[in-house]
């Protein structure tokens, strides 16, 4: 059973570069969900999510995280999320272990609890045998990891990844993916863009459609179906309907 | 494709990206500046020839057959030049091997490597070559115009320390590769390139601070027992000289030697080449391990933003190299505090401008890497903590590391002179805080891989950095015997520190 209290709290949301990225957005999510962000290239997702976390000055609307207003204390909000970006930057000097080390610093995090956690968090993602070698060496996919567990050491409430699956074996891809599971049930809160509909289908609460910088439709796959009336379908036949019937309005 | 078109055709493409590079060196990356950086560059060159003219304008008159002491300090000069130019191209050298952008679709592609490897090592040559015939031309046309045509033969002169430079850093690096390892060779490259450029000078300075006194080079070149240690007229250590001063046959030898040796480099390391490049790039795969760290344990926020600036600058081999170099440049200075100290000599007030712009130089470079080239920028700026906290710890770590480089020798002249140990102080001060503010009103998020092209982010900063560093540099030295210049000194920097804040995109 979901708490009804809001993780994430977005109103009008609207930022502009060269032309409307994100267009007077509304999103809701709950305490204790895996929430889906799914759209095509360009939708506005990252934009979207990029402005929650506090990364992009937003041009008019409003960021609540737990209640907290994002932009007028974003400090407080920052303390209680995380965010893994899908190019992950982390440091080449640094091991994983002192990575991890460095954000529970960061997070302000009492050593006595992230140490441990940390290498448990790096040995659950299989870096157990590269844990105090520098990482100008590793992998894509090995930095995915090690910004993942980055994210996950200060024990967040709200984490918010964008394609985190991206680069990924299939191996590493069903950690990370059973790792954000256990969080929810742990009653994380879990947002993410993908542009795997095959893991947003499986594994999200409530699925958000944004196209051209608006959210076009909301809900579970249920309630999707049943919204657009395309009963039995797949995600991935409901996306594309969904985002050719906003081509064609627009 | 045969062979020779796939010469031609890779010696084409590797023109071209040296090329680019270059104009996106000059130009910022911004395509609508390509105008206006030939301008700057043009009125930089024209520029140029005023230095160069006080420099080496009276020696143009210079006729063969010279005198051992101007074949003495002429020799020296081309070796100093060479110097830098080996150390340049040991960098340049460096660069190709781990830079890893297209040596995987080389090695992967049919084509013969030695060939493409050959043209890589002379697109190297040239590329040093070049900027050291770019460098030499105002000094060369000043020569020419006082001296007549017979000093083009510089342009030769500089072409064969080009090419002997080139040649001789390819072969020190691949065999530093097969010594050590790629895992320890970056670092170590780059320090002997540091020693080796900083090195001729040092060493001169030395000499003529231990022999007279004096930080200056010429005292030893010129001296007496210089002219009776050297060696006949008639030696080969005299044929750069000669082929600079016009002399055909010792430039063609000049010339062919150092084709000599390039080709010879060529022929022996181009089939070593792919191997030593393979070698660093499996040195970036494989990881280098690290001691547990207990850094980052307890302490605030801020305290860990500093401890990982502290890991991360100490894990940084250009870093190390160019603080190596810093270092290196302060040992003259100490010599002369450590001489002027037992005899009193007046010569030690030449130390505060010395080290007054070394200051503000190491923390410009400190400034930029860790204030704008932050690796992980989507952490920090999500972590909670305000960016101001965020900018103080980092400043913090500047400020930190220009103390513990700086503070052992203005305390050692504190014994010979507290009033310049306090001057000293305050121009170290105010040179680092200066290139620090600018480096922190220019600021622009970089990864710190991208530090050799700090200075293309803003020119304007660059030129503000160095202009304050040498003005602190002069006040401080003025401050110590005439203080109205000083105070006129002082007022005209802090003048171009405002104006470049004004100028400045994060003003306000």
């Amino acid at each position: 059973m979901k708490s009804e209290q809001a993780a994430l709290q977005v109103q009008g949301l609207t930022k502009r570069f060269d032309r409307l990225a994100v267009d007077a957005l509304d999103l809701t999510v709950r305490a204790g969900e895996f929430y889906a962000l799914v759209g095509p290239n360009g939708a506005g997702k990252t934009t979207t999510l990029r402005m929650v976390a506090g990364l992009l000055r937003p041009d008019a609307g409003s960021v609540a995280i737990f209640g907290v207003d994002a932009l007028s204390d974003p400090v407080a909000a920052k303390q209680i999320m995380a965010w893994v970006s899908d190019e992950p930057m982390i440091y080449d000097k640094l091991t994983p272990v002192e990575y991890l080390e460095f954000v529970a610093g960061l997070w302000g995090v009492d050593p006595k609890r992230s140490t441990p956690a940390a290498r448990d968090l790096l040995v659950s993602l299989g870096l157990e045998p590269h844990l105090n070698e520098r990482c100008e060496g590793f992998s894509k996919g090995m930095r995915q990891k090690v910004a993942l567990a980055g994210a996950l050491v200060h024990d967040p409430s709200l984490i918010i990844l964008d394609e985190p699956l991206t680069g990924l074996d299939a191996l590493s891809a069903r950690h990370v993916k059973g790792i954000l599971s256990e969080r929810v049930r742990a009653g994380c809160t879990v947002i993410m863009t993908t542009h795997i509909l095959e893991v947003a289908e499986r594994m999200a609460d409530r699925i958000g459609v944004i196209a051209a910088g608006r959210l076009v439709a909301e809900g579970t796959l249920d309630e999707l179906r049943a919204q657009n009336g395309h009963r039995n379908t797949s995600l991935e036949d409901l996306f594309i309907a969904l985002v050719d019937e906003n081509a064609e309005a627009a | 494709m045969s062979g020779s078109t796939t010469l031609t055709w890779f010696a084409r493409h590797e023109l071209k990206l040296a090329w680019r590079e270059w104009l996106a060196m000059m130009t910022g990356g911004r395509r609508g500046r390509k105008r206006a950086a030939a301008i700057g560059l043009i009125a930089f060159a024209a520029l140029m020839h005023l230095p160069a003219y006080a420099v080496i304008g009276r020696f143009a008159t210079l006729q063969l057959p010279l005198d051992k002491t101007s074949l003495i300090v002429l020799t020296s000069t081309i070796l100093l030049a060479w110097a830098l130019m080996l150390s340049q191209a040991i960098e340049s050298v460096t660069r190709v091997f781990y830079a890893r952008a297209d040596l995987d679709l080389i090695m992967s592609s049919p084509a013969k490597l030695t060939n493409i490897f050959s043209v890589r090592i002379a697109a190297i040559a040239l590329m040093v070559t070049g900027m050291a015939l770019l460098f030499s031309t105002p000094f060369v046309d000043v020569l020419v115009l006082n001296g007549g045509a017979r000093w083009l033969a510089g342009f030769g002169v500089v072409v064969a320390i080009g090419f002997s430079a080139a040649a001789l850093a390819i072969a020190i690096t691949i065999l530093l590769f097969r010594l050590i390892g790629p895992a320890r060779t970056r670092l170590i490259a780059q320090i002997v390139a540091a020693i080796i450029g900083a090195g001729f000078v040092i060493a001169l300075q030395v000499a003529a601070i231990l022999s007279y006194g004096t930080l200056s080079r010429f005292a030893v070149l010129t001296s007496d027992a210089a002219a009776a240690f050297a060696p006949g007229p008639d030696s080969l250590l005299w044929w750069p000289a000669r082929a600079a001063l016009g002399d055909i046959e010792a430039l063609l030898a000049l010339l062919a030697a150092s084709l000599v040796l390039l080709g010879g480099v060529m022929a022996i390391f181009s089939p070593r080449f792919a191997d030593t490049a393979i070698g660093a790039s499996a040195q970036a795969i494989t990881s280098r391990r690290g001691n547990r760290a207990l850094a980052f344990r307890g302490g605030s926020r801020q305290q860990a933003l500093r401890r990982k600036e502290f890991l991360l600058l100490k894990r940084d081999p250009w870093l190390i190299s160019q603080t190596l170099m810093q270092l290196l440049y302060l040992v003259p200075p100490a010599l002369l505090l450590w001489r002027s100290f037992s005899d009193s000599s007046a010569a030690i007030v030449l130390i505060t401008p010395v080290v007054v712009m070394a200051a503000g130089q190491l923390a410009g470079g400190l400034a930029w890497l860790t204030i704008c080239g932050e690796d992980a920028a989507d952490l920090v700026a999500t972590a909670p903590l305000s960016p101001a906290a965020v900018l103080r710890a980092k400043i913090e770590v500047v400020l930190i590391v220009i103390g513990a480089v700086f503070a052992p020798l203005v305390a050692a002249l504190a014994l010979a002179s507290p009033l310049q140990s306090a001057v000293t102080a305050v121009g170290v001060a105010l040179g680092a805080a200066s290139a620090t503010a600018i480096q922190l009103w220019f600021r622009v998020q970089a990864r710190r891989s991208q530090f050799r092209r700090r200075q293309t982010s803003s020119r304007l900063a660059t030129i503000a950095e160095a202009f304050s560093s040498i003005g602190w540099a002069a006040t401080s030295a003025l401050a110590l015997s005439l203080p109205a210049e000083a105070a006129a000194s002082g007022l005209l920097t802090a003048a171009i520190v405002a104006i470049t804040w004004k100028l400045s995109p994060r003003r306000g």
